[in-house]
């Protein structure tokens, strides 16, 4: 569902992603490790067609994001890093603008969006205004909106940030669950994340993979840690320095 | 389909702050006090409202607009929803162009709410209604001309304050640039100067909108408003195109 083949993107001089080729079939979940400055969120930005590539090829559902990008892009629900929100609008009636972009209308608008408050838990705050929400609401509220058009390919930026450990929990269950209708691809810091909710998991550094494979797999690369696998791996930023 | 969706959320966003209620508030109080005091409204004793009231529009508009549309566009690099805008099936330009209508309504409703003063001259004398509609029409080919120039400097920028000072600046030099004291000054200093009296006059908001108040509106004066608009908001979306590559 997701094919990456030999994606580069340079921001001048700088490269921030080298020669990147993986890809994500249905029933995955694919968790996208490596440290800040990876190239994580620039490739994240690439698959849901918002940045444009320097060279490779990126299909979504056999669609090129890159000639066909409208029609690919139907396809992607995108949590981004921030989770970005309108703060003048409220919940349901932000849900509600986002389904209306995604041309649902009428009443399979409000089942989608009476669906993505129920699948998130927004029922407290449906009515309450964005700006006053606490950073968790925040995030699930973005991810709501990702879910709405019932994409089949899910990309999520550090879907877990900024919420409480029951949060992140139910999140996690949310992602597997999830997983088993859709292709996923996110990103994350979180090193038990990969293990609680990914079938495989590469992991990113100075912007091309050093591990490829399942968190089983990985864990015995680096003698029985994921932790050790991803310090021996990857560079720290004083090392970089 | 989708510039309309963006037109409704964005037109909701101004009525749902003070922006909007505040900006036709003060645009009529300042318009109709500026038409009774250095407007001269009782000493001209003239009910077309060619000199007493339109010619100031533009001066309230140079700074009135920028304030209204800063946000436009560096409001949605600042709190990232451009990167959802982005990832949406749908074309830059209908995001642009429903921003932009947006605008465009609060500004037709603000000019809308100084029919008070179309009213007192229609009782006080016998105005030709057509010429004040025609003044009407130039002051919002002025306005949408300022929202244009804003729309095209807030895409360069996140920070509002930065949007507001350069747009500002431009619809300045736009307005000030053919006011009559100014252009009568480069007259003064000699017979070359009339090639850049002409140019001056041409390039100035203030020439077409003294033309449209007496009643005539040239193709001159609507290509030099449409072309501005137009330019302004192809170069937005260039502008936007660009930053993500």
């Amino acid at each position: 569902m997701i094919e990456v083949t030999g994606l580069t993107k340079r921001f001048g001089s700088k490269v921030a992603v080298d020669d990147l080729s993986f890809s994500v079939k249905k029933g995955e979940v694919l968790g996208f490790l490596g440290p800040n400055g990876a190239g994580k969120s620039t490739t994240m930005r690439m698959v849901t067609g918002f940045l444009p590539v320097t060279s490779g090829e990126i299909t979504i559902c056999d669609l090129s994001v890159i000639t066909n990008p409208e029609a690919a892009k139907k396809k992607i629900g995108y949590l981004p890093e921030s989770a970005p929100l309108y703060n003048d609008m409220t919940v349901q009636g932000f849900l509600k603008f986002c389904a209306s972009m995604r041309s649902l209308g009428g009443a399979a608008r409000q089942t989608a969006v009476d669906h993505a408050i129920e699948t998130c838990f927004l029922e407290n705050v449906a009515r309450q205004s964005i700006g006053t929400l606490s950073k968790g609401y925040r995030h699930r509220t973005c991810l709501a909106q990702a879910l709405l058009h019932d994409p089949e390919v899910l990309v999520l930026d550090e879907p877990t940030d900024g919420l409480d450990p029951n949060q992140k929990l139910e999140v996690r269950k949310l992602i597997k669950n999830l997983g088993k209708e859709k292709a996923i691809l996110f990103s994350t810091h979180i090193l038990e994340e990969v293990t609680a909710a990914c079938t495989r998991a590469v992991i990113v550094d100075q912007g091309t993979i050093v591990a490829d494979g399942t968190p089983e797999k990985l864990a015995a690369e680096g003698g029985g840690s994921l932790y050790d696998l991803f310090h021996k791996v990857t560079t720290s930023e004083t090392n970089a320095a | 389909m989708n510039t309309w969706t963006i037109f409704k959320r964005e037109l909701t966003s101004y009525f749902t702050q003070p922006t909007a209620y505040a900006i036709v508030v003060i645009f009529g109080f300042l318009s109709t006090l500026l038409a009774f005091t250095i407007g001269n409204f009782w000493q001209i004793d003239d009910a077309s409202l060619y000199g007493s009231f339109f010619p100031y529009h533009s001066l309230l508009m140079m700074i009135l607009v920028p304030a209204v549309s800063m946000r436009q566009w560096s409001d949605e690099h600042s709190s990232g929803t451009i990167e959802l805008l982005g990832t949406w099936p749908i074309n830059i330009r209908s995001a642009i162009l429903g921003k932009y209508f947006a605008s465009a309504v609060v500004w037709a409703l603000a000019l809308l709410l100084t029919c008070p003063i179309v009213f007192a001259v229609n009782w006080l004398g016998d105005p030709d209604n057509w010429t004040i509609f025609s003044g009407y029409l130039g002051s919002f080919l002025v306005c949408c001309t300022f929202i244009a120039i804003t729309t095209l400097v807030s895409a360069f920028t996140r920070d509002q304050v930065v949007a507001l000072i350069v747009s500002v600046a431009i619809c300045c030099v736009l307005t000030i640039v053919g006011l009559e004291q100014v252009i009568n000054e480069v007259r003064r200093t000699g017979p070359d100067a009339k090639h850049a009296v002409d140019v001056m006059t041409q390039l100035g908001v203030f020439s077409h909108l003294r033309e449209a108040s007496m009643g005539l509106i040239r193709f001159t004066s609507l290509f030099y408003f449409l072309g501005l608009i137009t330019t302004c908001l192809i170069g937005t979306n260039l502008v936007l195109k660009s930053q993500r590559s």
